[in-house]
């Protein structure tokens, strides 16, 4: 199958620009890049088709050899409406985050500057408390272990059965 | 058996409500199941001494040759008698045990219950994958069941230990038994010890099983597990951790032992490591103060010593092993039982805080005793029939030299080891006894609370009987002899008493002998064990292994989590290149021609929406950006228009613009300049990653193209489209062909839709947008005050002049002709009364036309998604021109509503062809003429496409409604509360 070469460089560019946007650190900005990387993909899945023909309505004596392939043309149209959906929902994240957090004019930034710190703290945190039951255990096992020092008087040898 | 499978999970399921009702009689109701069970069992006996067996099977998972298959032979019918005979005991036991008032009686109850039913399953199953999964099963009630006290930190640790150790050798078993049933060629565990599998594959499979066995019985270096799980309630550690799931290990062993005995791998792991079990676990359990820990230590030596015995390999051990997994069961549980009732009536288990029990207790003390003797190994007692057994067949096997046995060292080291344990365990059950029992002089009466008669009648029975099967064992035997004649070995020795003068009793002697030294000694033992490091301290090397995984996730987490979303996402990218980039370079099929453009005007178009893509990356101002993603959408509406493709280009012109709308109605609450404080990744390296990323995305685009040998995938597609009633392919194909798929989509639209509004309503998220008369300071409808002036216009007016104004405002729009409903809520300021015009007159047009699109969708562009975004994009003028009332009374309804009928009518239309006999989806077809219109078709793939109509409205309802006007209602809220404030602060 032969491809529009337009096409893909134009495909190429597009995720590209989407993929560096999405790097940063605002979320808005992570939102268009992500429109943008949903465009790329969306010529990515028509490219599919190969050569453009017809559109594809059978009216009027259209034979099927003339018209585009439909099937990549039904995978975008869903991809489409379901991209409208995700941007709204993330516009609503964004929204939201910015409403409880009231940071103004850094709003939409998603936190990063102690995040590692943070995180090496919680990682800490769970390892702490799964050693801390481990721990328990084994303090109430070791604790049943006669030690010399402790040791009590010596058992009558008749006890032997 | 399945039948009574069934009866133990339906019953477990009923208890805790049972439990509700009755407390914790509960115990004495569903101990009869077990004990029903076991009188069953006891009626087969006759059956399967006689060498029959017992089969019963349902098919399965038939593709992968799985059944629910069961087979009661000698030796799953001892099992199963141990494991109900047991049950039934321990379970009335908790009766006197617990009292009402103890915490999740009825979970405790209803699991233990569904342990004994699984235990069953695990003994009489025949394929080796019910079999795994039974034994999975143990592992988790066992957890949930050590875990029964939720609030201590030991219980939570030791259940997570012994979950954690079981499902490790768990999986090694899974890998083990999948080599031995591909290899076998089935999965009936008795045809592949029948026809056992060899070789290289049988080595390793039977290893990888031998290391599920041994995990579960607790055998070195697992052997931490089992002390640990002593934290569960006495009950639970006398049956699952005494006399049944930690016998599945030896189950197996002696299952497979038949089969497998003469591998090279078995020896080793099952006479070494059962032998050193037995030695660490005896060794340890001499110097405990605690008497579970001490019944705990001495059950992995014991654990290891069946093993030992069971997996030896020849008849004589096989008879002598199962005959000690009997006597184990009966005596250990009772021990534990003991145990049970001197920590409630003393209320500690510390033999040093204990003094005077035997005097004050005789009944309980009895039971102690003997059921420790026949731990001991003394005579007359099931214990001592079974070490007579032991070390009569260690020592035939020896001797023999040339028997065709196994090899003669085996079964003298066997014999060693078997004898130092056996001199360990005679010296910890005095320990036992003398500790639990004695008097001692310096230590004053232990205060005894009064404990229930009864609950010494499980433990009694146990102990009596220890007694009573070593004096009818030549009735037992012959269900022994059943499994062990499978053996290798001649069938002439029989357990007895009294066998005479032979080595065997001399052996035994010898034991007590040495027994009683350790005793005598035993202020030197101490002291020796004391100043020697810890034999085989495993428990330490888990807590090792464990922090050192838990240490590691966490390093590779923060490593490659680094630095928020940004870090993360650019870390996902990097594997994309990395991966793709590399399959791309090795690549070999390119396309065989390539064409530079498909019409003349697409390189134009293209350099358009590249160049904006690229300024999108570049520029600071948001808005600017989002309108240069908007010029590559509707860039994308241009070539999908051009190339054939006319639904896609309608449906991307409508989504574009609504998600311009709705962007533009968020970022308006945002500040207007993107902050660029510390990026996470520099400037430069981001450009580099998004670069790399779409030159390996071109090539994959580029080499797919190539890859694509087989013809178009329209063949076919047409015809079936005409069939389906429709000549608009794609949309016959989203309605008719793969509707699965969009009802798919639709689901997710409301979900999203749902997400959205829950996100921004902060409490219920039901109802429609606001109407006319729900404003909230509304005087008088017909003359509304008119909403304050946004910060749009600049500096915000206060509140003394917007309330002047206001009046006059008022008075202005009531004269005005209205052209929209709400109109007149907004300032005159932002009015327009152009638009409003243009709204009015071509909202009505619009709605109309959605129903059109929507209508004419399968014959021509057009269809449910189309016709919804239309209509959508109407309802987004409406509000843009009348304010938020104005979306409430253009539509007055509840969006949910909209998006619950939609998807309802979808599914339902999916679903109603099931009523006429058709396949989900199966359209059908009313056709009629209408006069003007012609032949109409309506299929039930029309009532789909409405229903995709109406999820999409409800979307784009919801968005409107949320981001639109509770965004507006909030901000309205925030600048009332500010100016309030500001009032306050000048009065």
């Amino acid at each position: 199958m032969t491809a529009s070469l337009t096409l893909v460089v134009l495909m190429a560019v597009l995720f590209g620009a989407g993929i560096t946007i999405m790097l940063e650190r605002s979320l808005t900005r992570v939102l268009i890049g992500f429109l943008l990387v949903g465009n790329a993909v969306n010529i990515l899945i028509f490219l599919m088709s190969g050569a453009p023909g017809l559109a594809p309505l059978l009216s009027d004596g259209v034979t099927a050899d003339e018209i585009s392939d439909p099937v990549p043309q039904a995978f975008v149209l869903t991809a489409i409406v379901i991209n409208l959906g995700i941007t709204a929902f993330m516009l609503a994240l964004i929204y939201r985050s910015w409403w409880l957090a009231r940071l103004g004019e850094k709003g939409d930034l998603v936190d990063d500057e102690d995040d590692l710190e943070e995180e090496v703290e919680e990682a800490e945190g769970l390892i702490r408390s799964s050693a801390a039951d481990d721990l328990a255990i084994q303090e109430l096992i070791d604790a049943s272990d006669e030690e010399f020092e402790q040791s009590p008087e010596r058992p009558d040898e008749e006890v032997r059965p | 058996m399945l039948f009574s499978l069934v009866v133990f999970g339906a019953l477990s399921l009923l208890t805790p409500l049972l439990t509700r009702l009755i407390g914790r009689r509960v115990f004495l109701v569903i101990a009869l199941l077990p004990a029903a069970v076991f009188g069953w069992l006891l009626t087969l006996l006759p059956e399967i001494v006689a060498g029959g067996v017992v089969t019963e099977r349902v098919e399965w998972i038939q593709a992968l040759d799985v059944s629910l298959a069961f087979r009661l032979d000698g030796l799953a019918l001892l099992l199963s008698l141990v494991v109900t005979g047991v049950g039934a005991l321990v379970l009335a036991y908790c009766t006197w045990y617990f009292r009402d008032d103890e915490p999740a009686l009825g979970r405790f109850a209803a699991l233990l219950l569904a342990f004994a039913g699984v235990m069953l399953g695990l003994v009489t199953s025949d394929d080796v994958y019910v079999m795994f999964m039974f034994w999975e099963a143990t592992s988790v009630l066992s957890y949930l069941l050590i875990g029964h006290y939720t609030g201590r930190r030991e219980s939570r640790g030791a259940a997570l230990q012994a979950l954690t150790v079981t499902t490790f050798g768990g999986l090694a078993m899974l890998v083990g038994l999948v080599l031995l049933t591909v290899e076998g060629g089935t999965t009936s565990i008795a045809e592949l010890v029948a026809n056992p599998v060899t070789g290289v594959v049988g080595e390793w499979g039977i290893a990888l099983v031998l290391i599920g066995a041994i995990s579960k019985s607790a055998l070195v270096p697992f052997n931490f597990w089992l002390p640990a799980a002593m934290a569960a309630p006495t009950p639970v550690s006398a049956y699952l951790h005494a006399a049944a799931m930690v016998k599945a290990g030896v189950y197996l062993v002696a299952r497979l032992a038949p089969g497998y005995a003469d591998l090279e791998v078995w020896h080793p792991i099952v006479i070494a490591l059962g032998g050193l079990t037995m030695l660490v676990g005896g060794w340890r359990a001499l110097r405990q103060y605690d008497l579970k820990l001490l019944l705990a230590h001495g059950t992995v030596s014991q654990l290891g010593f069946l093993v030992l015995v069971t997996g030896f390999g020849t008849r004589d051990a096989a008879l002598a092993g199962v005959a000690l997994l009997t006597a184990h069961a009966l005596f250990k549980s009772a021990l534990f039982l003991v145990v049970g009732i001197v920590d409630h009536a003393a209320g500690t288990r510390d033999w040093r805080k204990l003094s005077g029990l035997g005097r004050r207790m005789p009944v309980v003390a009895t039971i102690g005793f003997v059921a420790a003797a026949s731990m001991a190994g003394v005579p007359p007692l099931l214990g001592f029939v079974a070490k007579e057994g032991v070390f009569t067949s260690l020592l035939e096997a020896g001797t023999a030299t040339a028997d065709g046995g196994p090899a003669a060292g085996w079964g003298w080291l066997a014999l060693v080891l078997a004898f130092l344990g056996s001199v360990l365990t005679v010296a910890y059950s005095v320990r036992f006894v003398w500790g639990a029992f004695w008097t001692r002089p310096n230590c004053a009466p232990t205060p005894l609370h009064r404990e229930p008669a009864m609950v010494a009648a499980s433990p009694a029975v146990l102990a009596a009987a220890s007694l009573v099967a070593a004096f009818t064992i030549p009735f037992i035997e012959p269900l022994y002899t059943s499994y062990a004649d499978e053996l290798p070995g001649p069938e002439e020795y029989h357990l007895a008493l009294w066998h005479g003068l032979e080595p065997a009793l001399w052996l035994s002697l010898a034991v007590f002998a040495l027994g009683a030294l350790l005793v005598w000694g035993r202020a030197k033992v101490a002291r020796m064990q004391a100043s020697l490091p810890p034999l085989i301290d495993s428990g330490r090397g888990y807590l090792g292994v464990v922090s050192a995984i838990d240490r590691f996730a966490a390093a590779v987490t923060t490593a490659i989590q680094y630095r928020g979303l940004a870090g993360y996402l650019g870390m996902i990218v990097l594997v994309f290149i990395g991966g793709l980039g590399v399959s791309a370079l090795v690549n070999t099929a390119w396309p065989g021609s390539v064409r530079l453009w498909d019409y003349p005007a697409q390189p134009f178009l293209a350099l358009v929406m590249g160049i904006a893509a690229i300024a999108a990356a570049v520029v600071k101002q948001r808005m600017t950006a989002v309108l240069l993603v908007s010029v590559t959408g509707y860039g994308l509406v241009l070539i999908f228009g051009m190339s054939g493709a006319p639904d896609l280009a309608l449906t991307q012109a409508l989504v574009e613009t609504i998600v311009l709308v709705v962007f533009v109605l968020v970022m308006r609450r945002l500040p207007k300049q993107i902050a660029t404080t510390h990026p996470p990744v520099h400037r430069f390296g981001r450009a580099l990653i998004g670069a790399l990323a779409g030159t390996v995305m071109g090539v994959i685009g580029f080499i797919a193209l190539g890859a694509r040998t087989a013809p178009d995938i329209v063949d076919g597609l047409a015809e079936r489209a005409l069939e389906a009633h429709g000549t608009n392919i794609v949309n016959v194909m989203l309605v008719d062909l793969r509707a699965w798929d969009t009802l798919g989509e639709i689901s997710v639209l409301v979900a999203v839709a749902t997400g959205v509004a829950s996100l921004i309503f902060i409490s219920g998220r039901t109802g429609g947008a606001p109407r006319l008369d729900e404003r909230p300071n509304r005087r008088n409808r017909l003359r509304p005050v008119p909403e304050t002036a946004s910060s749009i216009g600049g500096a915000r007016p206060r509140l003394a002049d917007v309330e002047g104004e206001s009046d006059a405002a008022a008075e202005a729009a009531a004269t005005r002709q209205t052209w929209l409903l709400a109109g007149r809520t907004l300032s005159p300021r932002r009015r327009s009364i152009l638009i409003e015009v243009l709204v009015r007159l071509l909202f009505h047009p619009a709605i109309v036309v959605s129903v059109f699109l929507l209508f004419v969708g399968h014959n021509a562009p057009g269809g449910g998604f189309a016709g919804g975004l239309l209509a959508g994009l109407a309802l987004v003028a409406r509000y843009l021109a009348g304010g938020r009332f104005e979306l409430g009374e253009a539509a007055p309804i509840d969006a949910g509503h909209l998006l619950g009928t939609g998807l309802l009518l979808a599914a339902g239309t999916a679903t109603s062809s099931l009523f006429f006999g058709l396949a989900v989806f199966e359209s059908s077809w009313f056709e009629t003429e209408v006069p003007l219109l012609g032949t109409i078709s309506i299929g039930t793939s029309t009532l789909f496409d409405i229903g995709v109509y109406l999820v999409v409205v409800g979307l784009v309802l919801d968005i409107l409604r949320s981001l639109g006007a509770e965004v507006d209602r909030q901000q309205e809220e925030n600048e009332l509360e500010q100016n309030g404030a500001e009032t306050e602060v000048r009065a």
